[in-house]
């Protein structure tokens, strides 16, 4: 305990990398996973092509994806952007099923209703479909946030500065007490992660809190 | 880069020994192996309990919630704990193996546990009316029709074993990780990459080797390749395809009640 408030200035520094690290790969795999999942639900073919593929590459572990991503885009191993891009590539394997899910699950009644109300294709889709999505692609982005916050961590092993570096620092130094506050730290940043997600999409919802 | 990697690969130093590919792959198999085999003998059983009795559903969502724990953590802190208690070449064996099961076992119990659950109350119903007694429904209803999900929590869990087995190399363990640690030790980048080539070619082969068992091992009657059934099972086809569809994301289409693919 007082080991953590000693060093609280260097776990909030590396907190904010780990945040960083995991939180902008959401965003950005929600971004490029949107329009997948459309397409996806569009059309059989794409749909099994997508997430065939999207799901080899979420196979690959990702100690092995941190170290081969630098070789595939010509980056320094020890650029973060390595991790960045991993990291997008899990959010988007995980989500594209999700979204496609989310929006197959979209009563073909309130379609039509749309339709008849002279919704364009577009316009349908990001004022009808979309919004009636949110619960299920909310609850996609919590499991990949949680996912990212612990898979972050392992990018220590590689020299990456985040939470992790307290997991393998501690670990080196044969110093358990650092080990259980990154362990500590990992599991909080994942919960403010949760709540920040079940918070947007409570805001993003309010006509499910309409009493009838 | 990819000349000295064809150079590693062509060198047949690397393909003997101890520290030779088949050596480190049949390492990183035997701990898979050892992993599933404790994970199921303990998932299973409680999976199908709890999903037959309906009793106890904290156990899941328990097993669940613990997935926010960083696995690195994990592993760093069960090998300090318990390894100086052993005195001998497994004391960095028993510990990363108590951890890879630790990681494994949520995704059987929650995939044994969805499967059960999942079961059609006409078919359960059916069987009781036949004359079934609680543990034929159990053996021969509910867990034949629990294939599916199992086998997608079976696939999520060893690729999840696989990858924390690559990361347990930081802590002393054999297998392919011990690649990427010392490559990385001796700035010896030819060599992580090697090694990763050959983690994720792993990976891709067990995956296709559970999607192959998933694909034949399921009753045709479940997966819906039965034509008959496909026909009548047409008009709810969405839900069908959420539920059995072939794919490593398989784990995700019980993501919405509890289990999700556990990364390293």
């Amino acid at each position: 305990m007082t080991w953590a408030l000693d060093h609280l200035d260097e776990i909030l520094t590396r907190a904010v990398q780990h945040a960083w690290l995991a939180g902008l790969p959401l965003v950005l795999g929600l971004l490029i996973a949107l329009p997948l999942g459309w397409l996806a639900n569009r059309k059989a073919w794409i749909h099994g092509t997508l997430l065939t593929t999207t799901g080899l590459l979420y196979t690959i572990p990702s100690l092995a994806l941190f170290i081969l991503l630098p070789s595939i885009l010509g980056t320094k191993i020890l650029d973060p952007v390595n991790v960045i891009i991993a990291m997008t590539v899990y959010t988007v394997a995980l989500l594209t099923r999700t979204v496609a899910d989310g929006l197959s699950a979209v009563d073909p009644a309130t379609r039509q209703a749309a339709v008849a109300m002279g919704f364009g294709p577009v316009a349908r889709v990001r004022s009808v479909d979309l919004p009636l999505a949110i619960p299920v692609v909310a609850a996609g982005l919590r499991v990949a946030a949680v996912s990212n916050v612990s898979i972050v961590s392992v990018a220590s092993l590689i020299g990456i500065s985040q939470l992790g570096y307290f997991l393998t620092d501690g670990y080196a130094r044969t110093f358990p007490t650092e080990v259980w506050v990154g362990i500590v730290a990992c599991v909080l940043l994942a919960l403010v992660f949760d709540l920040v997600i079940l918070g947007i999409a409570w805001l993003l919802t309010p006509w499910t809190r309409v009493r009838a | 880069m990819n000349g000295a990697l064809l150079d590693w690969f062509r060198d047949p130093a690397n393909w003997t020994g101890p520290d030779g590919v088949p050596t480190r792959v049949a390492e990183h198999l035997r701990y898979t192996a050892v992993t599933l085999l404790i994970a199921l003998v303990i998932a299973v059983p409680i999976g199908a309990w709890v999903g037959h009795t309906g009793r106890m559903r904290w156990l899941v969502t328990g097993a669940n919630a613990a997935r926010a724990v960083p696995t690195l953590g994990l592993l760093f802190a069960v090998s300090m704990l318990v390894g100086p208690l052993i005195k001998s070449d497994l004391a960095f064996v028993i510990p990363s193996i108590a951890v890879l099961v630790l990681l494994a076992v949520p995704p059987l119990l929650s995939g044994t546990y969805a499967g059960i659950e999942s079961v059609d109350p006409e078919a359960r119903d059916a069987a009781s009316g036949m004359g079934m007694t609680g543990s034929q429904v159990l053996w021969q209803v509910e867990l034949p029709c629990a294939l599916p999900l199992f086998l997608s929590g079976l696939r999520s869990a060893t690729l999840q074993v696989i990858a924390t087995a690559t990361v347990a190399a930081s802590v002393s363990l054999g297998g392919l990780g011990r690649y990427l640690i010392d490559g990385l030790a001796s700035r010896d980048y030819t060599q992580m990459v090697a090694g990763s080539v050959l983690v994720a070619l792993l990976a891709l082969v067990a995956d296709g080797v559970l999607a192959l068992l998933e694909r034949y091992a399921v009753s045709p009657g479940i997966s819906g390749r039965a034509s008959r059934v496909a026909r009548t099972r047409a008009t709810s086809r969405a839900t069908a395809d959420s539920t059995l569809s072939v794919g490593p994301a398989g784990a995700t289409a019980l993501a919405g009640t509890s289990s999700e693919r556990d990364r390293t």
